[in-house]
């Protein structure tokens, strides 16, 4: 390390009140950042979970839908149409909807049903135990084995319930990408058997997926759909959908937006203070570096030094922090929502580089200013 | 004759605007050789620190010329003035500024480290620079925990460790009683100065003035004459 960063290190960690409260404030602030905006991720990604687990490349659904959840049923013709879209490769069913089972007990629990298409079985879960041939065996359904599993005791294969009267026995375990956000269990069965087991509406399509020829299909099938009434949407435009409504249609996002926001300006008012302060204390003794023979960049760097330290060792603590209170959290709540993203730790350091920025740039502007004929003059 | 180290000449300071302007130096004219001790003296506002700047490559003066071995300093770019400083030059502050949080080793090392000097070497130079103003045992301390002529002694070892020509002093005895201020300019005197050193003083301690080769009065903004010595004026 060079001499004068050595000694820029030395001044600020041997401050160690300062240095402390400077840690303490961006520490605080990352960890707050990270936790409010790792939150809406996980719910943003469960809220996506059927979209994600599924992987169609292409949704069709009635425009009115906001989420995944919130299915409005499409007439069979639709299917029909959407087949005969030049662009098309295939077009399959999805049914999606809520169901109660009686578990062997005797006790109620809600549940999810993911009916896949009898044919293609398009969008089937990657099962961990059994033999996806059995999904077509009598009252067959694939239970899912995530952060809601144990809701359903646990179930092995032979494992049954009641579902509307029917007799539903598990044949599979599977897993998948992402947990559902209602705290529901999911369980997979074939589209026909979804709609004889659970009560419909005339239209029982929830969704069409849709596979097309090319990517440059994309925008035609887009387009003739929308000619048709409906709409269509790529996985990651379905995703972005669900992400706009819960971050503009729900409290959801403007509250951990105020939350993130306000634990910015906590971080950003106490290390700029605190460091501001530290730069102050230390002013005149940076003028009689100045005078001894030190450049205005070499005292620039000194203090962007300081503050890029503090900043990143701060963002390296918060971040650390955040992960182990998530990892603890889980040990008692297994289906917290809260994931870690790249894009949360971008979004954080962004903040902590804008903390260190704003810190810096009043001491730096006070450094150039002072003149070395000042710490003759007292 | 001594080889001149600082020769200034028609040296010339306003400060402020308007009717607020004021003529903080006047003409001046200036000579310090190597091998000499040089007071400046004179009342506050006399303009003997602003001169001191000035001849010291600190303060731009509004006219004139500050030769130091030769080089007309203010001739120079701001970048190389401040390089000029830090290897010519010496100082030696009233309130001598070491960092509170360095230690005293760390703090006498500071020119070396701006001059990009290894880190282990500027130490070490410190180390026999503390021993020369016998601070040896006082290296890891901080500063804080010095007396106030011990802090002294580090900021002299501190303005001698890159073997500067010129040493400037701005009132050194200014925070220290009359024995201990003596007897750091003694110290001065008999160790610092050397044929190859020359030493400015601004101080208005008279309990010092016998260390001192010649001694400038300034008043007014204007170099009055020699209280001892030389003047130098043609």
């Amino acid at each position: 390390m060079p001499g004068i960063l050595r000694i820029a290190y030395k001044l600020l960690v041997n401050d160690r009140a300062k240095f402390t409260a400077l840690l303490v404030g961006i520490t605080f602030a990352v960890f707050l950042m990270v936790a409010m905006t790792s939150l809406f991720a996980g719910v943003l990604n469960r809220a996506s979970a059927t979209v994600i687990n599924i992987g169609a490349r292409i949704w069709v659904m009635d425009p009115a839908v906001q989420t995944v959840a919130n299915t409005i049923p499409l007439p069979n013709y639709v299917l029909d149409e959407v087949r005969s879209i030049p662009g098309v490769k295939y077009a399959v069913p999805l049914y999606s909807g809520g169901a109660l089972l009686k578990l062997r007990d005797g006790f109620y629990q809600a549940a999810n049903i993911v009916g896949i298409d009898d044919t293609s079985l398009f969008g089937r879960p990657r099962l961990v135990e059994g033999n996806i041939q059995d999904i077509f065996a009598e009252n067959a359904f694939i239970a899912i084995d995530d952060s809601e599993f144990s809701k359903l005791e646990n179930p092995t294969i032979g494992t049954t319930f009641e579902l509307n009267d029917h007799r539903g026995v598990i044949v599979g375990i599977a897993k998948v990408a992402s947990s559902g956000l209602f705290g529901v269990p999911t369980l997979y069965t074939t589209y026909d058997r979804a709609l004889q087991y659970i009560p419909n509406t005339r239209f029982t399509i929830s969704y069409l997926l849709v596979e097309p020829k090319s990517k440059a299909d994309v925008p035609v099938i887009e387009r003739q759909v929308r000619a048709a009434g409906y709409l269509a949407l790529t996985r990651q435009e379905f995703i972005d959908k669900i992400t706009k409504f819960y971050m503009y249609q729900t409290g959801i996002g403007v509250n951990l937006l105020i939350m993130t926001v306000t634990s910015f300006i906590i971080g950003l008012s106490i290390s700029g203070q605190t460091f501001y302060t530290f730069v102050i204390e230390n002013l005149e003794k940076f003028g009689a570096l100045k005078a001894i023979g030190a450049k205005g960049r070499e005292l620039v760097l000194m203090i962007l030094f300081q503050a890029s330290l503090v900043a990143l060792t701060g963002y390296g603590a918060g971040v650390g922090l955040c992960s182990l209170v998530l990892w603890a959290t889980r040990l008692y709540l297994p289906d917290y929502a809260a994931i870690i993203t790249f894009a949360n730790l971008v979004l954080a350091f962004g903040m902590v580089v804008i903390i260190a920025a704003v810190s810096s740039y009043f001491g730096v502007r006070r450094v150039l200013k002072i003149e070395p004929f000042d710490i003759f003059r007292g | 004759m001594a080889q001149t180290a600082i020769e200034a000449i028609g040296l010339n300071k306003w400060f402020g605007e308007g009717e607020a302007r004021t003529h903080a130096v006047k003409d001046v004219k200036f000579e310090a050789c190597f091998g000499e001790i040089v007071y400046v003296v004179g009342p506050s506002g006399s303009g003997k620190t602003t001169m001191l700047s000035m001849i010291s490559g600190i303060l731009r003066p509004d006219s004139g010329t500050v030769k130091i071995e030769g080089t007309d300093i203010w001739s120079l770019k701001d970048d190389a003035i401040a390089e000029f400083r830090l290897h010519k030059i010496g100082f030696v502050f009233q309130d001598y500024h070491l960092f509170p949080r360095l230690t005293t080793e760390e703090n006498v090392a500071i020119p070396m480290i701006l001059q990009s000097r290894n880190w282990d070497d500027a130490i070490q130079a410190a180390d026999q620079n503390l021993d020369v103003v016998g601070l040896k045992g006082r290296a890891k301390l901080p500063p804080v925990k010095l007396s106030g002529g011990e802090q002294q002694r580090v900021a002299i070892a501190r303005a001698m460790v890159s073997r500067p020509d010129i040493l400037i002093f701005d009132e050194p005895t200014a925070s220290l009683d009359g024995d201990t201020g003596r007897l750091i300019i003694s110290f001065v005197r008999e160790h610092i100065l050397s044929d190859k050193r020359c030493i400015v003083i601004v101080t208005h301690d008279s309990r010092i003035f016998e260390f001192a080769d010649r001694i400038l009065k300034m008043e007014d903004g204007r170099v009055m004459g020699a209280m001892k010595g030389n003047f130098h004026e043609e």
